[in-house]
């Protein structure tokens, strides 16, 4: 069933100038889908903030990759060095990496260390710009901007030295004997699942869109401002998706080149099994398939494909995606209706859930024994120590930056607002039911 | 309800690591780990529900 066997042992071999050259190539790719789900954001954001949106995705890859160069860098132990390692019960715990800082050593480190190290600046940026959709119309860029860098600073680099860089979920395998240890290869824990995890944070933090919970009634439709946005997003995403998720086979797998079309091929099933799942439940529940729920479910599948796309067969990929499509609609109905969360970009569920999603099926398509618990593992420890960290990193920033605009902010929009001009100037905004 | 749910969620964390360190036998193991998860989602339903705004309030009294 595997592709790719994965690696019990932490022993590397030495990239070939080939591979080096090719994954180089393949992440210079994955700003794609950074961009992608930049529009996606933006498109379903209403068209009083799309400015605001779009250029706060911009200053979020800017912010992160700063941070990251001062302090996360070496908090992640990308590039080597010492580290905080606990022992208990006979075995090491390495929970914190202590590597250089400003990336001293860089031209002189391994060449996978420095891919590795370019793979986690991309990562960084992409886990900081999931909850900037979530928070749209109502959350300042200059909040936005302050959870991008704790992100960057402290929360990320953690993730990823426990599950990429040697840490204590990576030697899972080494230590309890637990398949390859805790298995993320594109991403679906430390960027997808962290991002919507932040993006819950936030959401609980900043509280909804003003008029979107009336008092009685149904909650109030706001629909995105620009479908064409957000389907065109999805397009860049797989893009950069197949680049991604083929890096991260190079990368954390150490898997052959020929492995890579079918990680290729896993991903684009995932995305295309979860589409079809999504057009199919919406197509019934509504009559019409929708098209903001569509993007939602191509996402999904693609956030799933992240976990596992390189290590279970083509048809577990469809399986996988099929099963994110389908929930997808489901669980953001069920986040609006009857949970009463404001998720504009539906990001908690699109890269929270999906991504969890995804890392269970790694585990339940993987033959290695143990590897189920080892995903299981990882899980809990996302759930169980990120999202609460999250929200107490949240709830801090919210009493030195406020994180929400001001109601008569929220009213005009947050581009006349924190900008000063409208995305649309041409445009006539017209005045919003909700607010009456 | 909020902080106690967020509260409750480290709790299953903890269950999960030391479900690792005391039990060798993959079922027991894997019977405790479980058993973590259920707990972060038990905390994790008490964290939702503590966030919910009170809708309809006016409706009922």
């Amino acid at each position: 069933m595997n592709a790719i066997p994965p690696l019990v042992s932490p022993a590397v071999t030495p990239l070939s100038d080939a591979a080096f050259a090719l994954t180089l190539a393949l992440l210079l790719l994955c700003p794609l889908t950074i961009a992608g789900v930049a529009l996606i954001n933006t498109g379903l954001g209403r068209s009083r903030s799309a400015a605001q949106l779009l250029l706060g995705n911009v200053a979020l890859i800017a912010v992160t990759a700063i941070v990251f160069l001062f302090a996360g860098a070496s908090f992640a132990g990308t590039l080597g060095g010492g580290g905080i390692v606990l022992h208990a019960a006979g075995k090491s715990w390495s929970v914190l990496g202590l590597g250089p800082f400003l990336l001293r050593g860089l031209s002189t480190a391994a060449p996978q260390s420095q891919l590795a190290l370019l793979f986690q600046f991309f990562a960084v940026a992409m886990a900081a710009i999931i909850p900037w959709g979530s928070g749209a119309d109502r959350w300042r860029l200059a909040a936005g901007c302050s959870v991008a860098a704790v992100l960057a600073g402290i929360v990320f680099p953690l993730a990823a030295h426990w599950i990429w860089n040697g840490g204590w979920l990576a030697q899972l395998g080494l230590n309890f004997s637990l398949g390859a240890g805790f298995l993320d290869i594109g991403g679906a824990a430390s960027i997808h699942t962290l991002g919507g995890l932040c993006a819950l944070a936030v959401v609980w933090t900043i509280g909804p869109r003003r008029g979107k919970f009336p008092k009685e009634g149904l909650s109030t439709a706001m629909p995105g401002h620009n479908a064409v946005y957000v389907l065109f997003g999805c397009l860049l995403a797989l893009a950069g998706w197949l680049a991604w998720n083929s890096a991260g086979a190079l990368l954390w797998l150490h898997a052959p080149l020929t492995a890579l079309p079918g990680t290729a091929i896993g991903t684009l099933l995932s995305a295309s099994g979860a589409l079809a799942a999504t057009f199919s439940v919406t197509r019934f529940r509504f009559g019409k398939p929708d098209a903001s729920l569509c993007a939602n479910g191509w996402l999904a599948g693609l956030v799933a494909s992240s976990a596992c796309a390189s290590i279970v067969s083509p048809t577990a990929s469809l399986f996988i995606g099929s099963v994110a499509g389908l929930f997808t609609p489901l669980l953001v109905e069920l986040f609006e209706l009857a949970l009463s969360v404001d998720d504009p970009s539906g990001a908690i569920t699109v890269h929270g859930a999906a991504g969890l999603w995804g890392l269970v099926a790694a585990g339940i398509f993987s033959p290695a024994p143990g590897q189920l618990i080892a995903q299981l593992v990882g899980i809990a420890t996302l759930l169980g120590v990120m999202l609460p960290f999250l929200y107490l990193l949240c709830a801090l920033l919210n009493r030195t930056v406020p994180f929400r605009v001001d109601a008569d902010g929220e009213r005009i929009g947050m581009d006349l607002h924190e900008l000063g001009g409208s995305a649309y100037p041409e445009f006539v905004i017209h005045r919003d039911e909700s607010y009456r | 309800m909020k902080i106690a749910g967020l509260l409750v969620m480290p709790a299953g964390f903890f269950l999960t690591v030391a479900a690792l360190v005391l039990f060798p036998d993959p079922g027991r193991r894997a019977a405790f780990v479980l058993c973590g998860l259920a707990v972060e989602i038990m905390g994790l339903i008490v964290a939702v529900r503590g966030h919910m705004p009170a809708r309809g309030a006016s409706r009922r009294q």
